[in-house]
């Protein structure tokens, strides 16, 4: 049970707190105050503009609801959209979920801390809203349940709250995407996010960014995974931003429990992304895999990836692949802690360009050379994804289609 | 038809092929022999337009075209197609695909790859860990689905298993048109006279000549094509004298 006074307290104390990496961000040139949407119900929703249709489906995000098992909308500061069409699967708005219900308070700033940094601290002063997503004991999903998280308003410090549950032998796919008005100039995006994973549980998180040119982002998740549970996060950026930082960390605090990492960032020029993962394996049979597929085309990117492993038995592997394609940096930074006797624990980085070789092979059969280079790029992207349901995988490639057009 | 004058080739600042000439007709299937080291991968390279064999004398003509500059894709289009010794891996891009991108219409991959036995590794990336056998089928997989003319085979029945290397002869004697059960009812000169096709393969052993009948047999000794008489002839000549004494013996014969 959290305290509301003393959690404001903490959080006032690091209000100028600057973050530990990425470049600082003066929240002052933003407003907070808050932006009111009307509600739309499902005939409203489908009557949007078709430019905001797109914005929405190149961050995962399909109006018509088809093949969704729920749905959150939120525009600027307001929900605009909330429901679930499954028995034992909840999705409410986080301030509702705090105002009436007692057990959200046991998860709001569990695993995270208001007092991080300047961001985390404004998000616990001046929540907008987010949400909430839980399945019950043994309830798993057949189709993914769709959040989205959208900026409309120009200036906007949009501060967001989330929470994810999955209870004992439940499992959840959610697919959820950021994704700004395509005429917006400036804008902040904050958004904190923690996911418990139970025993026997499974979470697949599949988050495709779709930012503007000049958007600030500042993500910050931490997830907890108990005993044989899984936990799955895709993460999708092939849009130019102004700064993007993340650094989420799972812990690993459950025998045998399972984390895999995988993103791709495609950097644009004028961008820049500094994003990477933590894992801490602190149980016996713990696994985390992270894999990163970075390509530049003139942004800089920095792409980290940390293993922690603090027992004998665990397992571990991180994979940085960057490829620069028209200028710009890769900086890959993988590090591997390994505190006891018994851990295996590797990684494997690589900057380059594409194979001479490869683009000769594909032009042999037939290929011209722009054909082979896109056919070897897109390979590049396309990562084996162990566990990851057909259907989100199909999701993922979408994406990225979608927004290959733009990129290459 | 094939037709290349007085080649000269150099890769990396050595002069790796000299004065080759070589004359494929359509319907015609050549073997080229050679020690390790002796050029013959890179004249097929340079058959295909790699750029980094670089020409610096003579021309390649293909169907009345001077591909002598033309870059490899257009080689392709024209209906020369390759099967490499050592492809390289593409990550991310499954055989399926491939497969399907190397032909210019609607194919039924599944179907194609039952032929060379290769259906659990469609959905595996390009050669990504394929064995040396695997590689093989594969590449006679994509050729089957270019529908090439000219075909190049560098060393095709090359680390293939007794039983599969059946299939891999008759597989290239189909694609050659050498096959002399699949047309019925037509005489073997018939077929003979209406085969286009036109074959060039790299062999160290000559198994792959008791599945396809061939035209003429060459040696490439130290970036020289020295001799072309009856294949048969060449392979009993080398492992009776060895390459050197071999390519002496036949230009003094001729
Ligand atoms: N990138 C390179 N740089 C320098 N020399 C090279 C390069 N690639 C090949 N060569 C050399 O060119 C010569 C011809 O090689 P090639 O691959 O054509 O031989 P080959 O007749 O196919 O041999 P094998 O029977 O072993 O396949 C060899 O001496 C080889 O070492
Ligand atoms: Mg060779």
């Amino acid at each position: 049970m959290y305290d509301k006074d003393s959690l404001r307290e903490k959080a006032a104390k690091a209000a100028h707190k600057k973050a530990a990496i990425g470049p600082d961000i003066d929240l002052d040139e933003f407003q907070r105050s808050p932006v009111e949407h009307e509600y739309l119900d499902d005939e409203r929703l489908l009557k949007i503009s078709e430019e905001e249709k797109r914005q929405f489906l190149m961050a995962g995000v399909d109006v018509s609801k088809k093949e969704r098992m729920g749905t959150y909308l939120q525009m600027d500061t307001s929900v605009v959209h909330c429901d679930t069409k499954q028995e034992g699967i909840e999705v409410i708005p986080i301030k509702t979920a705090l105002e009436k219900y007692d057990w959200v308070q046991d998860y709001y700033w569990k695993l995270a801390s208001a007092d991080q940094d300047k961001y985390t601290a404004s998000a616990a002063l001046d929540l907008h809203n987010g949400y909430v997503i839980r399945a019950l004991p043994g309830v798993k999903t057949v189709y993914p349940i769709q959040a989205c998280l959208y900026i409309g308003k120009e200036g906007l410090q949009q501060n967001v709250h989330n929470i994810i549950i999955a209870e004992e032998d439940s499992e959840l796919h959610i697919i959820t995407g950021c994704s700004t008005s395509p005429h917006l100039k400036k804008g902040i995006h904050v958004g904190i996010s923690e996911f418990f994973i139970k025993k026997n549980a499974k979470i697949s998180f599949t988050m495709i960014h779709n930012w503007a040119e000049d958007m600030m982002v500042r993500p910050r998740s931490v997830a907890q995974v108990e005993e044989n549970g899984l936990f799955l996060n895709n993460y999708i950026c092939m849009k130019p931003v102004r700064s993007l930082q993340m650094y989420p960390t799972t812990h690993l605090v459950g025998d045998n429990a399972v984390a895999r990492l995988y993103s791709i960032i495609v950097g644009s020029p004028e961008s820049e992304y500094d994003v990477g993962g933590r894992v801490f394996l602190k149980k016996p049979g713990n696994k985390a895999e992270i894999v990163a597929r970075t390509i530049s085309n003139g942004g800089r990117i920095i792409s980290r990836g940390h293993l922690i492993g603090e027992v004998p038995d665990i397992k571990a592997h991180l994979e940085c692949k960057g490829l620069i394609l028209k200028g710009g940096l890769i900086y890959a930074v993988p590090e591997l802690e390994g505190h006891a006797d018994g851990v295996e624990m590797s990684h494997e980085a690589a900057v380059g360009k594409i194979a001479q070789e490869e683009i000769f092979y594909l032009m042999s059969r037939g290929m011209d050379e722009e054909e082979a280079t896109s056919t070897i790029v897109r390979g590049f992207l396309n990562v084996d994804i162990p566990g990851l349901p057909p259907q989100l995988k199909a999701e993922v490639d979408k994406a990225i289609e979608l927004s290959d057009k733009d990129v290459m | 038809m094939l037709l290349i004058e007085d080649l000269q080739v150099e890769l990396a600042g050595n002069i790796i092929l000299k004065h080759i000439d070589l004359e494929i007709k359509p319907g015609e299937t050549h073997v080229l022999f050679g020690p390790n080291g002796s050029g013959k991968t890179s004249l097929l390279m340079t058959i295909m337009g790699y750029p980094q064999y670089r020409i610096t004398n003579g021309r390649i003509v293909f169907k009345g075209v001077d591909i002598t500059e033309k870059p490899i894709n257009e080689r392709a289009r024209l209906g020369v197609g390759m099967s490499y010794q050592r492809p390289p891996t593409i990550n991310g891009l499954k055989t399926r695909q491939m497969v399907q991108f190397c032909s210019s219409r609607e194919i039924d991959v599944d179907e194609l790859a039952r032929r060379v036995n290769f259906n659990n590794l469609l959905d595996r990336d390009v050669n990504s860990g394929f064995s040396g056998g695997e590689i093989k089928r594969s590449e006679l997989l994509q050729l089957m689905a270019q529908d090439a003319d000219l075909l190049l085979f560098d060393e095709p029945e090359s680390g293939v298993d007794m039983e599969n290397i059946s299939l891999v002869g008759n597989t290239i004697a189909t694609l050659l048109q050498k096959d002399c059960e699949a047309i019925q009812n037509k005489s073997r000169l018939q077929q003979k006279r209406e085969r286009t096709k036109m074959g060039l393969i790299i062999t160290h052993t000559g198994y792959i000549l008791d599945y396809i009948p061939v035209d003429k047999g060459q040696v490439l000794y130290e970036g020289v094509l020295s001799c072309s008489t009856n294949p048969r002839e060449i392979l009993q000549c080398i492992s009776d004298f060895g390459y050197e004494e071999c390519v002496r013996c036949t230009i003094k014969t001729h």
